[in-house]
């Protein structure tokens, strides 16, 4: 995509600058979350009946024509969590060592190629070498969740996308929904792992079950007692912002403390792949000239 | 003998007809004319004889099968990785397999229909083969959601309503094939109740073994009180009209419906709005493929060249190239466009599909999918029962293997990385598939499958549609049938076999027991 289909993209959701231009804002995603409330009481998990399908095509209809209205009256947000969490991945600083990706798939009990966040190496469009580590974008219209045949993919209401392995057939269709391949099966026996302060949970996938779907779920067991997930923690180059979009306030591993919406804003944050409509609680910081669409990777 | 078979009117006689335009209500029940008695005896003969061949064959499959679920066994305490599936490779052999054999079972069941209802004379002797074609494959395509699943152990949560979120294609799916499961079934039972009532006769006067005993009481409880009047005739006639109807549009919803798992994704290459068209005309083609073959081999087999003849084949075969050019034709407009519009994604598989790291299975269905089937056609030298029956195993082999194209490419293809680029790169970050002896010996398995079910149908239900034989041969008679049928010639058709069939109907009737030559 090139900054035309940017702007094309974002054009029916607000008559608004292009979306790299546009400063990304708490009110966005407020009025987002207000749009997952209408889309979860319509077409929530679990909900039978055909009801299920056409609140989803509802829920995004009404997204796509009330939304820029909410946006400009700054409605609050009609979920009543406490919390909305975000993560901001500063690409400027990323020297693709890949601490993450160990830390995490020490931390979950990971084999080696289930790389829950996996550091892609990219080239921008001046031919400049990036690194680019994603972790699940915890989508607010999640493409992997719609496609699960036994409801075991859920959104909670302080915007996470979990699994529930317990439930998970493994049909693998949600890997082919992703469009971030965020996906990781387990194709063998997981890593074994000692006993666990919590039990296996949607929150808590470890260890992994076999045959079912795995993916990051942004520590969200951690997230309660204030920690923040063991890949911002362990990366030494302070790259990954954990944030919450409630309270506006984003922290990374080496202890900077920052107003997530300033920070978005004034540096001019985008998401990966707004093409697909996904709406990403994952933010980028470029600083490369990089455009994530369009850069290719080259190793 | 030759006095018994030169006769080709129909008697007076009630011969239980079903099909179609009833003829007048008679009655009376003499014997009925010779032509008609070698029909019926040939097509209870698999039934009342074991052929030589018999258990050996099926011992040799079952080895087969016995082997894909010992593989399978293997997969389920190893993990589907045992499969060759990875990350960047989630759908491959078993998606492309529920695909192929989901797709041949419609074959059979809507060539079956469409004869039918387009009154089509010469489908008679083939329908029943074609409908237990469909019946057998269906199941075993079905059977592949287990191996496919991680978890197949969950399976049960898939027909738990609790856990149902009816936005899942793969609901769809299931609902879909589960419905038209029942149909296949109502669709190769109903033809079947005025020939398990004529089969009975026959089990009646010769229940000499138990198996035979329990035989006659299994058909006469399947036929229920089925005597062959004409109001029942009518009725039947009635419902296996409405059921061939109802056949075509479930089968095209269900092919449809299949393709939806894979073109209501974002991914390139699955994200086809040509993918419903271009299942159902897959699933035809190959569904074709396989009723020659099934036809050819059944013909051999079980002595039916009396009955299938040579041009049956080849019209068969007319039916299937026509559908392979339409599929060729849909290819190459998908191919085209996606190419064309040089995005990313898209322009991306059809190159590694084409040109790429996937060419030989592309240009295998290319030359033996696409083109040969075609060249067999045109050529007058090739143009007959050989070169149709080779072409269609040449089809079968190539539409799975074009079934791997669609599924394995777009699968493998990498979301995140953008390879497909000015400065080249094409195959970077792709994924792959390595294919395995497990999900191998489980595909082989359940190819094995579909002549083991057969033979074992064809030992319990008549192979020739007896009924729907007469049926025609009588309309042929009266003359009410269309100047095509005339032209194609009376639909039984004594000819020399008929002496030998005679014969040995004649001895192996008398010998009483279940061998046959
Ligand atoms: S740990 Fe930090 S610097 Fe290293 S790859 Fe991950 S995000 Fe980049
Ligand atoms: S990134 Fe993929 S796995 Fe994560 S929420 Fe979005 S669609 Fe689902």
């Amino acid at each position: 995509m090139n900054a035309d289909e940017h702007e094309h993209d974002e054009a029916p959701r607000a008559p608004v600058p292009p979306a790299h231009e546009q400063p990304v804002t708490v009110s966005t995603a407020r009025h987002l979350s207000r749009r997952r409330f209408l889309g979860a009481a319509a077409s929530g998990v679990g909900l039978a009946a055909v009801g299920s399908v056409s609140g989803a095509l509802i829920s995004r209809s009404a997204h796509s024509a009330a939304a820029p209205a909410r946006a400009a009256t700054g409605a609050v947000t009609g979920s009543s969590a406490t919390h909305q969490w975000a993560m901001v991945i500063d690409l400027r600083y990323c020297n693709g060592c890949k601490a993450c990706t160990t830390a995490c798939e020490r931390y979950h009990y990971l084999h080696e190629d289930q790389t829950w966040i996996h550091v892609f190496t990219m080239q921008s469009a001046s031919g400049e070498q990036y690194f680019m580590p994603r972790p699940c974008m915890m989508c607010e219209d999640p493409a992997c969740v719609p496609v699960c045949p036994v409801s075991a993919n859920f959104r909670t209401e302080e915007g996470l996308v979990l699994v529930t392995q317990q439930r998970c057939v493994g049909t693998r269709i949600c890997m082919n929904a992703c469009p971030y391949q965020a996906r990781y099966f387990n194709w063998s026996a997981p890593v074994p792992a000692p006993r666990q302060p919590f039990p296996q949970e949607p929150a808590w996938p470890v260890p992994q079950v076999e045959g079912t779907v795995g993916k990051c779920v942004f520590c969200a067991a951690m997230l309660p007692s204030g920690r923040i997930p063991e890949c911002a923690s362990y990366c030494p180059m302070g790259v990954i912002y954990m944030g919450d979009l409630e309270s506006d306030v984003a922290v990374n591993g080496i202890g900077n403390t920052v107003t997530l919406s300033k920070f978005l804003t004034e540096n001019t944050a985008i998401r990966f792949k707004t093409t697909f409509g996904t709406h990403p609680r994952v933010w980028y910081i470029t600083g490369h000239g990089q455009t994530l669409d369009t850069d290719k990777e080259v190793a | 003998m030759s006095s018994r078979v030169e006769s080709l009117r129909p008697a007076e006689g009630v011969w239980h007809s079903a099909v179609l335009e009833p003829a007048e209500e008679t009655t009376g029940t003499e014997e009925p004319p010779p032509a008609i008695e070698m029909v019926r005896f040939a097509a209870m003969r698999p039934v009342l004889f074991r052929p030589k061949w018999f258990w050996p064959a099926v011992g040799a499959l079952s080895v087969v099968v016995a082997l894909g679920f010992a593989a399978w066994v293997v997969q389920l305490r190893t993990g589907l990785g045992a499969a060759g599936y990875n990350d960047q490779a989630f759908w491959a052999i078993y998606e492309a397999n529920l695909v192929t054999f989901i797709g041949v079972s419609y074959g059979g069941a809507v060539v079956s229909a469409i004869l039918r209802i387009t009154k089509t004379t010469w489908r008679a002797p083939l329908t029943r083969i074609a409908e237990a074609t469909a019946l057998v494959t269906l199941p075993i395509g079905m059977l592949f959601i287990i191996p496919h699943l991680g978890s197949s152990w969950k399976l049960w949560e898939l027909i738990w309503p609790p856990y149902w979120n009816l936005s899942s294609p793969i609901l769809w799916d299931f609902f879909a094939v589960s419905t038209y499961l029942l149909a296949t079934c109502v669709f190769f039972y109903l033809p079947l109740v005025a020939d398990l009532a004529i089969g009975a006769e026959r089990l009646a006067r010769l229940q000499t073994s138990p198996r035979r005993k329990l035989l006659y009481r299994a058909y006469r409880l399947l036929a229920g009180s089925y005597d062959g009047s004409l109001s029942q005739r009518r009725l039947l006639a009635g419902a296996i009209g409405l059921v061939a109807i109802m056949v075509i549009p479930m089968a095209v919803s269900v092919h449809s419906v299949l393709s939806f798992a894979f073109a209501s994704s974002s991914r390139p290459g699955y994200l086809e709005t040509i993918f419903p068209v271009y299942f159902v005309v897959a699933a035809l083609y190959s569904g074709v493929a396989l009723v020659v073959v099934v036809v050819a081999a059944a013909r051999r087999l079980f002595h039916l060249e009396a009955f299938i003849e040579r041009r049956h084949l080849v019209r068969l075969g007319f039916i299937m190239v026509a559908l392979g050019a339409a599929y060729l034709y849909l290819t190459f407009t998908e191919y085209l466009i996606d190419s064309y519009s040089n995005t990313t994604g898209n322009a991306a598989w059809v190159y590694q599909t084409v040109l790429g790291r996937y060419w030989m299975p592309f240009w295998f269905y290319f030359v033996a999918g696409g083109v040969v089937p075609i060249l067999v056609f045109m050529f007058r030298r090739t143009r007959n029962a050989t070169g149709v029956v080779t072409a269609a195993a040449l089809v079968l082999a190539a539409m799975w293997v074009k079934r791997l194209v669609i599924v394995i490419p777009p699968a493998t293809e990498p979301l995140v990385r953008s390879p497909f680029g000015p400065t080249g790169a094409l195959g970077l970050g792709w994924g792959t598939y390595h294919f395995t002896w497990v999900s191998i010996s489980i595909t082989v398995a359940m190819a094995a499958a579909i002549p083991l079910l057969l033979l074992i149908v064809f030992r319990f239900v008549p192979i020739l549609p007896v009924a729907e034989m007469e049926e025609l041969a009588a309309a042929a008679e009266r003359g009410t049938t269309t100047t095509a049928t005339v032209a194609a010639g009376p639909v039984v058709r004594p000819r020399a076999g008929n002496e030998a069939l005679a014969g040995a109907r004649d001895h192996a009737e008398t010998q009483g027991d279940d061998d046959d030559e």
